[in-house]
């Protein structure tokens, strides 16, 4: 019994030891007590940098602009989980930062310590997602608006004034905030049209392998489509791929039309070479935004409203550019 | 399914359902039978050209050999970690995506966007191969060794994995350009048939080379029988068990290649997501006790095409998304419920019974 | 006079696949009264009580109880009509009380009343004087007292039929006589009670009737005065028994030129299994012996000189030269083999073939890149199945079909396959019908003529005596003298283990 406890004990510890070292700079990093002449603390929690390109983006976009040069002393944690995101929370707290910039696991579970944190004064700013909590907790929440994501690309779609559109609808994991919104564009528009139909509506779990499952599925059963609308840029690489088994021609002045969303770079590159129609940003750089808001507050502005829905583009390929994909690339 | 084979030959139909093997097999013969009354032209095969000028085959049943190859691979791994250790391995999805990228960032180096590869793939294959096999022997040291129960020995993994991969290649992405990786996962210029097919194809013959040519077979089922005779038989259960992890690494750092060929690139995140689960079903639809011991790796190879089968038969319908897990879910257990041996039992008295009656 | 029959099994007829295992048998128990079923193993003895319990359900047949015919598809049923078992193997959960044993999975409803099982349990226990207490934990009392636990827990449910599987076979004297008391105390209440044993003598001292079943077969009932134990066994085995009585005798000791060589000697050899360091050697074809009560630590030794227990001192020389043995696989590549004693456990490999299980060992020594050919495998097992008259539906049958005594056929087998030139079998004749008992004396012996060195332990004397030319005396772990020539009878070996005189050499 002793052994296996042993085990296990140093099993774990390799775990975190591993998992430690997989995040690079994980757990909460902080220099308690000590103010630097004039420098803002601010405590960031994000989820895990490495769960999609998005959050990559999101997290290296957060670094570059809460840097020592640009008056701020930040520190950041990291978890996919609620329990620990709050524990971080009440941590930082204690260690009296000025901001808590907060990008939550779970929708639910934050009344407690948010009241702590306004309690001690602490400036709470919420980035990328919201929580179900009364909007006096926190001073401002800046998010994506998906359903306007959705929308701005079923314009475009729109715009492209095919005399047919025949789609090919490949969904995110089914019930998250990004595939709501996305599909509820289109569903929409596709229920409102006669000249607007799907060929096949079904989930590829943001995942680019069954993405080209789905649509293979659809060139084998010799049905004809146009459109092929993904949720991601992922799965529209899977859609892309098999197209290309079956020779079927995409991109500008193509058979298919090719969509997908996140303005990963090398989408974007897709886009420039024109194999690609389109790519909806679903914007991480939040940073900028925030930097705004805490410049505000410090001034002693007040903030006139509170939910920020920052602008998406959606990238068309005939008129994307070098510096687009440069810029906006993620 | 019971009477019409009852008359032509009792004794072969006697001896079919008492075999393993006939599980996976009534299954692909259902699922055909399903498919020919709802749309024959499921089984058409076209041959034409794709993006890239070659002559290649497609159609239902090519999608499925060319999409059941990393699980097939998996499965021959899996099937012998199970006889072994009694338990399974919840991390080979996870090892997938760190062996694709190991297989990346050999060949991208330190440039994600590189043009041209830093190392023929060959190598990069063979780097991951150790890689791979190093984390399965982690695995299997905790199992073996420290007595761990396989899936909690495997959730470190399950759980780290991932971090790890995105961590190799510094939380990018690389992109190989080059097209010589992807045949690996598509066609080489002038064979029809998707490349994946015969990886898995080969890699079946290899496995099966082996448990012919050594005593594999009989040791992993001997240790996952009874582990105390085995030891008095002179085996050494720990190392038994480690080598089937080893192997089972072995089989993952081929479906990490696969996969990587098959987009020239790999997103950590969702990567192989879930293929540990459709591994282990494999291994039980293949009618395998996942309590160890017995094992038939056909019929785990079959069961992988059976899983593959079902998930594509499932696409075509066009099942609503919402419900698809649904579907698959309740097939399979209908399938799992058909394999155990109670349930077989009553068939095959239901069998006798309605004989008689008739004569 | 007999009394009123209570229970009557009618030409009952039971087929697994091929093997026919019960054909036309017929079974009678009459109220207050003790029926041994006996017969050799595989003769059918359990499949008829599993038919009589709905473990199995028969092809033909009728079974009447009290003179209604009753049908019985499950366990469950048999306990409804008044029909308990008491298995071998304890059924009962270690982990609870004495109480909730008896009443676990009874209760009609959900409640339980605590307090009244326990004052219950505590009335039954007294009445049929079980020395334990009711709110006891199972596991702390002994075997003994655990099976009589079972029985109480059986006859509280009313039992008219009491069915006891070879409940002896983990017990020592006192507590036999113990579980005897109790057998006779319920027989006198007019429960009727089949009792399933291998051990002769505790049939004719407490059994009335005894039926016999040979190859599934029913060979007759008998009043137990009309049946001498030299006749049971013959009837058993269907064949006269001369034999039984010196095997000694007729066979061939080895008599090479290298008779004196020692194969084997130990030198202050211990193990991790708490036994004192001992001294041991065996000569070329000598049959030797390790004696002494259970838990003495005769097992410990031989498994000490095998490398199954983790050695920690001492060394051994095999044929005269040093060796090393820390792993089974050292020992049997010095040509060691051992059969061990808990064959479940430790022996067979229960799911894999009679055909996998004889060449398990013969195949590691060979080693991982020589597998033995499907054609050869079967050569091989078909020799030894003949050889040794292993009764099995053929090389393919899983190995935990069969019953106790062929599996201990496949596992010597599996052992001769190796050739090997020490041999040790510890307890290879428990619970094995006396015909098989013989036939491995006797191989016993032809081996040892050959030359080859044999290590036997048993815990019945006789049968050491029968075989042995050397006995080892053990007690409490520790090697306390050694008997060989004339010293080799009952009495001096009972003196020294009881700690007599006889203890020098």
């Amino acid at each position: 019994m002793k052994k296996i406890k042993k085990a296990m004990a140093l099993a774990l510890a390799t775990s975190m030891a591993l998992g430690l070292a997989a995040c690079g700079n994980g757990g909460a990093k902080s220099d308690s007590g000590k103010k630097d002449g004039g420098l803002i603390k601010v405590g960031i929690i994000n989820n895990d940098p490495n769960e999609s390109g998005y959050r990559t983006a999101n997290d290296k976009d957060m670094k570059e602009k809460f840097t020592k040069e640009n008056g701020y002393d930040a520190s950041f944690s990291y978890s996919l989980k609620n329990d620990e995101q709050i524990a971080y929370a009440k941590k930082m707290i204690q260690d009296e930062v000025d901001y808590l910039l907060l990008s939550a696991a779970d929708t639910a579970g934050w009344d407690s310590v948010l009241q702590d944190a306004k309690n001690a004064g602490v400036h709470v700013i919420l980035f990328d997602r919201t929580i179900d909590a009364d909007p006096s907790l926190y001073d401002a929440s800046i998010v994506s608006d998906m359903a306007k994501e959705g929308e701005t690309a079923v314009n475009w779609l729109k715009d492209q004034g095919l005399s047919e559109y025949k789609i090919i609808h490949i969904q995110g994991a089914m019930g998250s905030a990004a595939q709501k919104g996305r599909s509820g564009a289109l569903d929409t528009q596709v229920a409102a049209d006669g000249n607007w139909s799907i060929v096949t509506q079904q989930t590829a779990e943001w995942n680019a392998e069954k993405a080209q499952q789905i649509v293979q599925s659809v060139i084998d059963s010799g049905e004809s489509f146009n459109v092929i609308y993904a949720e991601n840029d992922d799965m529209a690489k899977g859609a892309v791929a098999a197209l290309d088994k079956a020779n079927i021609s995409h991109g500008v002045g193509k058979d298919v039309i090719v969509m997908g969303y996140d303005c990963n770079k090398w989408a974007l590159e897709e886009l420039l070479k024109g194999n690609w129609n389109y790519d909806g940003q679903c914007n991480p750089f939040q940073a900028s935004y925030i930097v705004d808001i805490i410049q505000k507050i410090q001034k002693g502005e007040t903030i006139s409203e509170k939910t920020i829905i920052m602008d998406e583009k959606g990238f068309d390929a005939g008129k994307i550019t070098q510096e687009d994909v440069d810029k906006y690339g993620i | 399914m019971s009477k019409t084979s009852v008359n032509t030959n009792e004794s072969f139909f006697k001896k079919m359902i008492h075999s393993q093997i006939f599980i996976p097999i009534a299954a692909l013969l259902l699922l055909t039978l399903f498919n020919l009354i709802w749309d024959p032209s499921f089984f058409k095969i076209n041959i034409g050209p794709d993006a890239s000028g070659n002559q290649v085959l497609s159609g239902y049943i090519i999608t499925i050999l060319d999409n059941a190859s990393e699980l097939v691979i998996l499965a021959i791994g899996m099937t012998l970690v199970t006889a072994a250790s009694g338990g399974q391995d919840i991390s080979v999805g996870a090892a997938i995506a760190i062996a694709g990228s190991v297989i990346l960032r050999v060949l991208c180096g330190s440039d994600s966007r590189s043009t041209e590869l830093q190392a023929p793939i060959i190598v990069a294959f063979i780097i991951a191969c150790v890689v791979a096999m190093l984390f399965g022997a982690f695995n299997g040291v905790l199992v073996a060794y420290f007595k761990i129960q396989p899936m909690v020995a495997t959730l470190i993994l399950f759980t780290a994995g991932r971090s790890i991969a995105a961590w190799i290649n510094n939380n990018e992405l690389p992109i190989v350009t080059d097209v010589s990786l992807s045949y690996y996962g598509n066609f080489i210029p002038g064979i029809p048939i998707p490349t994946p097919v015969f990886i898995a194809i080969i890699c079946v013959i290899i496995i099966m080379l082996v448990l012919k040519f050594t005593t594999l077979g009989l040791y992993t089922q001997s240790v996952g029988i009874n582990e105390k005779s085995s030891r008095l038989n002179g085996l050494n259960p720990e190392l038994i068990k480690l080598l089937t992890f080893v192997i089972l690494g072995l089989c993952v750092a081929v479906a990490g290649l696969i996969k990587v060929g098959r987009f020239s690139t790999i997103n950590y995140s969702v990567i192989a997501k879930d293929i540990e689960m459709d591994a282990i079903l494999a291994v039980a639809l293949g009618g395998n006790a996942l309590g160890g011991g017995k094992f038939n790796m056909m019929a785990s190879v079959l069961g992988a095409y059976v899983i593959q089968y079902l998930t594509t038969t499932l696409y075509k319908l066009k099942v609503s998304s919402d419900a698809l897990s649904a579907y698959k879910a309740i097939v399979v257990i209908l399938l799992v419920v058909l394999s155990a041996p109670i349930v077989r039992e009553k068939l095959a008295k239901l069998g006798k019974k309605l004989k008689k009656k008739e004569a | 006079m007999r009394n009123k029959i209570l229970l009557e099994m009618k030409n009952i007829y039971k087929t697994f696949g091929t093997v026919k295992a019960l054909q036309d048998v017929q079974f009678k128990l009459a109220e207050g009264e003790v029926h041994a079923l006996m017969g050799e193993n595989g003769a059918g003895k359990s499949t008829l009580i599993k038919v009589l319990t709905g473990v199995y359900s028969k092809d033909e047949g009728e079974v009447i109880l009290d003179g209604k015919a009753v049908a019985i598809h499950s366990p469950q049923d048999a306990q409804k009509v008044g029909i308990s078992t008491v298995y071998q193997e304890i059924t009962l959960c270690p982990n609870l009380s004495v109480a909730e044993n008896m009443y676990i999975g009874r209760g009609s409803g959900v409640g339980q009343n605590w307090k009244k099982m326990n004052s219950d349990a505590k009335k039954i226990l007294e009445s049929l004087d079980i020395p334990a207490k009711p709110s006891q934990q199972l596991g702390s009392c002994s075997i003994a007292v655990q099976q009589m636990v079972a029985i109480a827990r059986a006859v509280d449910m009313d039992c008219k039929v009491l069915i006891l599987d070879e409940p002896t076979s983990s017990l020592d004297e006192q507590e036999v006589e113990k579980l005897f008391k109790l057998m006779r105390d319920l027989k006198s209440r007019g429960v009727g009670i089949i009792f399933v044993t291998h051990f002769l003598e505790q049939v004719y001292e407490v059994c009335d009737m005894i039926t016999v079943l040979r190859d599934g077969k029913f060979v007759g009932e008998y009043e137990i005065a009309d049946l001498p134990r030299i006749k049971l066994v013959s009837t058993m085995l269907g064949k006269d028994l001369d034999d039984l009585s010196d095997i000694k005798v007729d066979s061939a000791t080895y008599d090479g030129n290298d008779k004196d060589d020692k194969r084997i000697e130990a030198f202050s050899l211990v193990s991790d299994a708490g036994i004192q360091p001992f001294d041991f050697y065996i000569k070329k074809g000598e049959v030797n012996g390790f004696t002494g009560l259970l838990g003495s630590g005769r097992s410990e030794c031989v498994r000490a000189i095998y490398g199954a227990d983790r050695v920690l001192g001492g060394n051994v020389k095999v044929n005269g030269q040093d060796a090393k043995i820390s792993k089974p696989i050292n020992a049997m590549k010095k040509g060691i083999a051992y059969l061990p004693e808990d064959r479940k456990i430790d022996g067979i490999v229960g799911d894999l073939s009679v055909r996998d299980n004889i060449v398990l060992a013969l195949q590691v020594l060979k080693g991982f890149f020589k597998p033995i050919s499907k054609a050869e495998a079967y050569k091989f097992a078909d020799e030894y199945i003949k050889l040794l008259e292993i009764k099995t539906a053929s090389a393919d049958t899983p190995i935990k079909s069969l019953s106790g005594g062929n599996q201990q056929k496949c596992i010597l087998a599996r052992w001769l396959l190796t050739n090997p030139e020490y041999l040790i079998l510890d307890e290879p004749t428990r619970g094995i019908d006396v015909g098989t008992k013989v036939e491995i004396q006797k191989l016993v012996l032809k081996l040892a003529g050959e030359g080859m060195s044999i290590t036997f332990i048993s815990s019945e004397t006789d049968e050491m005596l029968r075989t042995c030319s050397r006995l080892i005396v053990m007690r409490d772990r520790k090697v306390v003298g050694e008997l060989s020539g004339d010293d080799l009878t009952q009495g001096k070996i009972m003196e020294t283990i009881a700690g007599g005189e006889g203890k020098d050499e």
